[in-house]
């Protein structure tokens, strides 16, 4: 994984004292609350329902295990023993002290962390494929593109005041596991006649206008890539709207211009900008390569795997992924144990996972979308080993991408945007089909949570999808059906009117009986639902 | 009646306006009439609150009960970790909240 060069160090470093100042500063009255905000808004700090939040930035999900026990020592010292790994693939803290937030932000600077452009109208943390470098479907490997775009993007003066805030996200394999189409800008990396280029999608995105990027370039040479992307964000700069909060994002530009016009002017631009040969020299490109090389992998191991503990094997049925690598596996920890927080673990899950990468996993996790960990190079004879110690911390939940492993946002639990409360309904569904056996029957179905409408829980691509609103002071909740963040994204429609948390339940139910008596052979519910249509989810629902 | 709330600047702690000072309590909060917006501007000037906001609540034997939801639920603490609300020994303290 890439490690801070003296640059990189001296300017994080440099940011904590800054901070440090401002804080006191804040503190002693010299700065007012109206001055102060923006300051600690770009340092991820955050004021919530209870207390300080900071957002820890986590560079397209990857973490050493160093930095893994780093976090759960600031769980442990600094909050309440506890954290949340976020939907962005990143991670926050809910009940941080502002005068201990520059020693946090020390402390993490100590492990090549921080916790800028987590916040505010930037672009925020790059993210990626959980599965990067080992998938066996990965055309190349999308992290050394990730890392020069977090470079490149890292106090870029054009784009620190941007209309609205703007997220990215690099994939390279046909199938996307980072809901790509589903962010202002989407980056696939592709071969075309042996040469690595990127497809680019622009005007993407969730909350309360959801849209799927159309794509704006169906090739561009990796030595471009940066000149492209700026040349997006330059027209995007230039011509978002300032004036509405609400249609701030690119994707109310690309939508209200076209995405014909939108795309001659990037054109336009992206030409003017290739005369001023601002692309990062290749030797830069090769230096961040440098940093993602195949480890030494062990060679002639089993691809063996003694199967006769049957809650082992169905951990490994669910949990565990093909890896490029023969003798290797994916372990991917669940962190929605049924009835638990969609992306909590304690510190003492959090030192656990660290201790396992150190020891099992080459020193490396991945945090993912979905609010899952991933150990991303394990040795399929050490499985057993990683999933009883898992299991003893309540973390061998085999449930990934079934209905329990739910997507929730905080909600109205912890965030002060918040209309409802996202955790509990969460919880409430996931007990109902506790069932191991009647989770894996109902094959992939991916639920999504928000307590609002900036859908920070994904519920737009949820194949059921859950938006809580207040309807006169009470909670209520919305379905939809048929979204979805893979590389066959969509929005979901929304059923009709809401239900009460417990009614939202039993909705949830009505829906999946009803795929589970339609279904034909091997259609996961969103093959249902595409299939059929709206009309009889409304009858089972409402009739 | 309406209370007055906001964070301590400092800790970020949850609290209300006490009459003479801040509880970390929301029994302890008091009416404040008609004075809330200023007292607010009051207390954000001396830095012994950030973010205050006046709220209707209800009176009752166990002090104000905050009409919405989101104030309940910062008065409490969060409903799905009992553990961490002012109340961690009352397992119905939730109910207050809804």
């Amino acid at each position: 994984m890439y490690r801070y060069d003296q640059y990189d160090q001296s300017i994080v470093e440099a940011r904590v004292e800054e901070f440090r100042d401002q804080t006191n500063r804040r503190l002693a009255g010299a700065l007012t609350e109206d001055q102060f905000k923006p300051l600690r808004l770009m340092n991820g700090l955050y004021l919530q329902l209870h207390a300080y939040m900071l957002r820890v930035a986590i560079p397209y999900g990857t973490l050493s295990g160093k930095q893994m026990r780093m976090l759960g020592h600031i769980a442990r010292k600094y909050d309440r023993d506890y954290a949340h790994f976020t939907t962005r693939q990143n991670l926050q803290y809910n009940w941080i002290k502002l005068e201990d937030a520059p020693d946090i932000l020390a402390e993490l600077a100590t492990v090549e962390m921080h916790a800028i452009q987590t916040s505010g109208n930037c672009i925020r943390n790059i993210s990626s494929d959980q599965y990067a470098g080992v998938a066996a479907d990965e055309i190349v490997d999308p992290r050394p593109w990730a890392e020069l775009l977090r470079q490149w993007s890292s106090f870029h003066p054009e784009f620190t005041y941007l209309p609205r805030k703007f997220k990215i996200a690099v994939i390279a394999s046909q199938e996307d596991r980072a809901a790509m189409r589903l962010h202002d800008i989407g980056i696939e990396l592709v071969k075309r006649d042996g040469v690595v280029g990127a497809r680019i999608f622009a005007g993407g995105g969730m909350g309360r206008t959801p849209m799927v990027a159309p794509e704006i370039r169906d090739f561009v040479g990796e030595d471009e890539i940066i000149s492209y992307i700026e040349a997006c964000l330059r027209v995007y700069n230039r011509y978002g709207r300032r004036d509405n909060k609400y249609k701030a994002r690119i994707k109310i530009l690309v939508h209200e211009i076209g995405r014909d016009e939108y795309k001659r002017q990037v054109e336009e631009e992206f030409f003017a900008m290739k005369q001023l040969g601002l692309n990062p020299p290749t030797a830069e490109l090769d230096r961040i390569r440098g940093y993602f090389a195949d480890p030494a992998y062990e060679t002639g191991l089993s691809d063996d795997i003694d199967r006769s503990d049957p809650a082992f094997a169905l951990w490994i049925d669910q949990n565990v992924k093909a890896h490029k690598q023969p003798g290797y596996a994916i372990v991917n920890i669940s962190l929605k144990p049924i009835g638990g927080i969609p992306g909590d673990a304690s510190s003492a899950q959090i030192d656990l996972m660290a201790d396992l990468a150190e020891r099992f996993s080459l020193d490396e996790l991945r945090v993912t979308h979905a609010q899952n960990i991933v150990l991303p190079f394990v040795k399929k004879a050490d499985l057993y080993a990683i999933w009883q110690e898992l299991d003893a911390v309540g973390l061998a939940e085999a449930n990934l991408d079934l209905i329990s492993d739910i997507i929730a946002c905080p909600g109205l639990d912890y965030c002060s945007l918040a209309n409802a409360r996202s955790i509990t309904v969460a919880q409430k569904i996931a007990e109902r089909f506790a069932d191991p056996v009647r989770q894996r029957d109902l094959g992939e179905l991916k639920l999504k949570i928000s307590g609002c409408i900036n859908a920070c829980g994904h519920h737009h691509a949820g194949h059921i999808g859950i938006l809580g609103v207040d309807r006169r002071g009470i909670e209520n909740y919305q379905l939809s059906l048929g979204g979805s963040g893979a590389e066959d994204a969509s929005v979901g429609s929304i059923t009709g009117p809401g239900f009460d948390e417990n009614g939202i339940v039993d909705a949830v139910e009505k829906v999946t009986d009803l795929y589970v008596r339609e279904r034909t052979e091997g259609e996961r519910f969103l093959d249902t639902y595409r299939r059929l249509g709206m009309k009889p989810f409304k009858e089972a629902l409402y009739g | 009646m309406k209370i007055l709330t906001g964070n301590d600047l400092p800790t970020g702690d949850v609290i209300w306006w006490a009459g003479d000072g801040w509880s970390r309590l929301v029994a302890d909060a008091v009416d404040v009439g008609e004075t809330g917006d200023d007292l607010a501007r009051r207390e954000e000037a001396a830095r012994h609150v950030v973010g205050a906001y006046v709220i209707d609540a209800t009176p009752s034997d166990d002090g104000p009960r905050p009409a919405h939801i989101k104030d309940r639920i910062r008065a409490l603490g969060p409903t799905v970790r009992p553990d961490l609300t002012l109340k961690p020994a009352d397992p119905n303290a939730g109910q207050w909240v809804i």
